[in-house]
């Protein structure tokens, strides 16, 4: 192997108690592509951030080409030629692509903007890579996808040889991702170095050269891709061997929940075209479809946070009219939103208000706040639920990830609800918290819950799901059975291709 | 050098913190003094004298306390709901009018028991539809309540100004632009005899004590905090956001006209457009310097209270400005504001 383009020596670094690296070492070499694996909280992104400068290490060093780094200066890493591509783009959406790209690029006291060589480079760049942009659209117009395709153009534009890219298709859809691998290869060709985090095991085996495992601050493993299997890579990444929890066939009870030509339309669109299903208790429907077709709107229609325009819709067999979240909590619906630092907890509140705040009419006497009921109900939750890193009392902000997620389907599942609405409930878990969820959603299924689950994973949905239905642009397909659905009819469903075949599925109940 | 964010906020570190701010706020505007040329701690001697030095100068500060204790905890409430109202001001003018134009007309007659808690509901009341109105827009059209209510303060301010040189002038004030006095059975009654102290600095103290309750243990208060913190996930927790927001308007819009009613009924006693020095601005620096909380807002209003009282002293007794209250006041809100900032995050080097 070449002399590598970077190493990383003995970095340590450490945050209160929380040794977030451990003495990690690494190098990567010229036109590889390493990948850098491991669960939240493993302290990935902490040692991206050394390496370009954000933090100072305690120990340690970075070596570029053979020298040093000077720690703590991103300008400095920069001119070394590191690019970095963050999870959260760093682009300012009202200005458009070039001048996102050229921004910091000129002295502020240089009296006029050479566009138009800035303009040629970003078009020879891009035409050399293959990230196609227009340079005079508004950042903000642009499709996720493109908006990152800027923050790579932006790096490579700062004549960045080494790119770190933070979970780059934790944003994208399944179609943007493996464009930007296609594109990660052909810089890799070229002679770039680059260096991708991710948690997701399938990514990494497909794209990387090298994966580098952390765990707890450590750096516990580093294997050729070709020499390495995903169950070792998920092991050594846990620590332990995780292994989902399997379905097992049951008989569905009566229908607990069924939509007739459902539509939603919102300010001037229809997002939800004419739906029907059926969910029936003690099953798991699947809703699968790439994410903005329609499967958010389905979500806040039955969480009772958006009204339907036309359709009926029956619960427990009644047809109901305008379905408030009071009306859908009191009914005994479990809802996990999509996003649960947006929708689905309070960073800023106690885990106790979090757990009782859509079921606040349980826990209010007189119009008083029954807080030593709400702490109980807590203290319950975090006890069944296994929920790690704090107490009833503890800021919600504090919980990692996955426990904030386990804390979702605690307040929503010990009280056995009759119907469970999980959308997307794995997203962003490592894979011990996705085992855990998707043991919960089994248990609760067998309980008789039904559960109504919205996903853009497949394997989540065909490891779950005992029917599936694909929705596209609004529609929703007819349900296929589990033990008729593979990757590729799905994946024909969820591009619309369901026309030619209906085999609508009701067994008999 | 770089910012963490901190885990934990500890107690002390919370009460610590505006201490400190004032005490930097303070040693900045000593630097001040100095240059103006007066020997500095005896400056600030001078001050705490002024403020507290007689029993007259007491009653002062906290009769001036008191409408800052009510336009304070109005923004501070509205504030943790993230309802920016700024126009405490003009809420402030709107009670004292209603105040003026119902007290000696319609509500003259009868006896104070009855009537004094009339007309402050109705200050009240006129101060809550001057910000429902702006937050009616906000939900119904997203017009920033920011702009609509800090522009309110200067249309409340001028339609004061018109009422009391037309159809509410005193004809007895010589001309001035002034209005005709509350009546007599109106007027609050003073907590201590020879004094301008009056039964306001009670209803304000109560009333803190009272939105700490609301704020801490009722279903309202949760609700409005969730609003405040994160308006998406209490709406899918389903907490209605327009009605939890009016009930803030109402309680920030009404607190604000109470003020107003307050300071008519118990020091003028008829309105003028100087009624207020900024009351309803200087709220919201009390309300800042509490970090929102209603119970530090009565020691924020008494710290301002104090500059502003302090300084009239000082500045007749050494010469120096007393615009030195104001920019203490100023200084102890940016301090306030870096503090605040550190006791959320903290240094790394």
């Amino acid at each position: 192997m070449t002399k590598p383009v970077l190493e990383i020596v003995g970095v340590s670094k450490r945050f209160g108690t929380n040794l977030a690296n451990d003495g990690i070492s690494l190098s990567l070499a010229k036109g590889e592509i390493v990948a850098l694996l491991g669960e939240n909280g493993a302290g990935k992104t902490t040692l991206m951030s050394i390496l370009f400068g954000h933090y100072v290490p305690d120990s340690g060093k970075v070596l570029i080409n053979g020298t040093a780094l000077p720690p703590g200066k991103p300008r400095a890493a920069i001119r070394a030629g590191i690019g970095m591509v963050h999870q959260h783009f760093s682009l300012a959406p009202n200005l458009t692509a070039l001048e996102n790209v050229t921004t910091g690029t000129e002295s502020l006291w240089s009296l006029c903007s050479r566009r138009a060589e800035a303009r040629a480079k970003l078009l020879d760049i891009a035409q050399r890579f293959g990230l196609s942009v227009d340079p005079d659209a508004r950042l903000g117009d642009l499709s996720v996808g493109e908006q990152q395709r800027v923050e790579i153009l932006k790096a490579l534009y700062n004549d960045a040889r080494i790119l770190v890219l933070d979970e780059p298709t934790a944003v994208l859809t399944q179609a943007e991702a493996e464009t930007l691998f296609a594109t990660l290869k052909v810089m890799a060709r070229q002679g770039l170095s680059l260096i991708f985090i991710s948690h997701k095991l399938d990514e990494v085996m497909a794209t990387a050269d090298r994966i580098i495992v952390l765990r707890g601050g450590r750096h516990v493993a580093d294997r050729k891709a070709s020499e390495t299997t995903k169950a070792e890579l998920a092991e050594l990444m846990v620590g332990r061997s995780v292994s989902r929890p399997v379905r097992v066939a049951a008989t569905p009870g009566e229908t607990v929940l069924e939509a007739a030509a459902v539509s939603v339309r919102h300010q001037g669109v229809d997002t939800l075209k004419a739906v029907d299903f059926r969910l029936r208790a003690g099953e798991v429907l699947g809703i699968i479809g790439v994410s903005g077709n329609g499967q958010g709107v389905l979500a806040q229609l039955l969480s009772g946070t958006i009204s339907r325009t036309s359709g009926d819709l029956l619960l427990f067999g009644k047809p109901v009219d305008h379905l408030s979240v009071a009306d859908v909590v009191a009914a005994g619906i479990g809802r996990i939103p999509e996003d649960r630092n947006k929708e689905g907890a309070i960073g800023e509140m106690a885990i106790w208000e979090n757990a009782i705040l859509e079921r606040l009419p349980n826990y209010a006497k007189y119009g008083l706040v029954d807080r030593a009921g709400g702490m109980r109900f807590a203290s319950d939750i975090i006890a069944q639920f296994d929920v790690r890193g704090g107490t009833p009392a503890t800021r919600t902000r504090l919980l990692s990830g996955g426990n904030m997620q386990k804390l979702i389907l605690g307040r929503n599942l010990i009280n056995r609800p009759r119907i469970l609405l999980a959308a997307q409930p794995a997203r962003g878990l490592d894979e011990g918290a996705v085992a855990a969820v998707h043991e919960r959603i089994l248990e609760a299924r067998k309980a008789g819950t039904a559960v109504l689950l919205i996903s853009e994973d497949l394997d989540e949905v065909m490891a779950l799901a005992d029917r599936i239905q694909a929705i596209v642009g609004g529609r929703l397909s007819p349900p296929i059975r589990n033990e008729d659905a593979d990757r590729q009819r799905l994946g024909l469903m969820m591009a619309g291709e369901w026309h030619t075949e209906h085999t609508e599925v009701t067994h008999a109940v | 050098m770089r910012f963490e964010r901190r885990e934990h906020r500890p107690l002390a570190l919370v009460i610590a913190t505006p201490i400190l701010a004032i005490v930097v706020a303070l040693a900045i505007s000593g630097v001040l003094i100095a240059i103006a040329g007066a020997p500095v701690l005896e400056a600030y001697w001078r001050i705490l004298k002024g403020a507290f030095g007689s029993r007259l100068s007491v009653t002062e500060t906290l009769t001036r306390a008191t409408p800052l204790m009510l336009t304070g905890l109005a923004a501070a409430v509205a504030f943790r709901a993230r309802l920016w109202n700024i126009g405490a001001e003009g809420q402030l003018y709107l009670g004292a009018i209603v105040v003026a134009a119902t007290s000696s007309h319609l509500l003259g007659g009868l006896p104070p028991i009855v009537q004094i808690p009339a007309l402050l509901v109705l200050g009240a009341i006129a101060g809550m539809v001057l910000l429902l109105v702006p937050l009616w827009l906000r939900l119904r059209f997203s017009v920033d309540e920011v702009v609509t209510t800090l522009l309110l303060n200067f249309v409340a301010v001028l339609f004061v100004s018109m009422l009391i040189d037309t159809v509410l002038k005193d004809p007895a004030a010589f001309g001035w632009p002034q209005s005709q006095s509350v009546a007599d059975g109106a007027m609050l009654p003073k907590l201590l005899s020879r004094s301008r102290l009056h039964l306001g600095l009670a209803i304000a103290v109560v009333l803190a004590f009272l939105l700490h309750f609301v704020q801490s243990r009722t279903v309202f208060g949760l609700k409005s905090r969730a609003a405040g913190l994160n308006p998406q996930a209490a709406v899918f927790a389903g907490v209605p956001l327009g009605r939890t927001l009016v009930g803030v308007a109402c309680i920030s819009g009404g607190l604000a006209g109470l003020a107003g009613a307050v300071e008519v009924m118990g020091v003028k006693g008829y309105v003028t457009t100087d009624l207020s020095p900024g009351y309803g601005y200087s709220g919201i620096v009390v309300a800042m310097l509490a970090n929102l909380h209603p119970l530090g807002v009565v020691l924020a209003a008494l710290f301002t209270a104090t500059m502003f009282v302090g300084a009239d002293g000082m500045s007749r007794s050494m010469g120096i400005p007393s615009y030195i209250a104001d920019l203490t006041v100023a200084l102890s809100l940016l301090t306030m504001l870096v503090a605040l900032f550190f006791t959320q995050y903290r240094i790394r080097r």
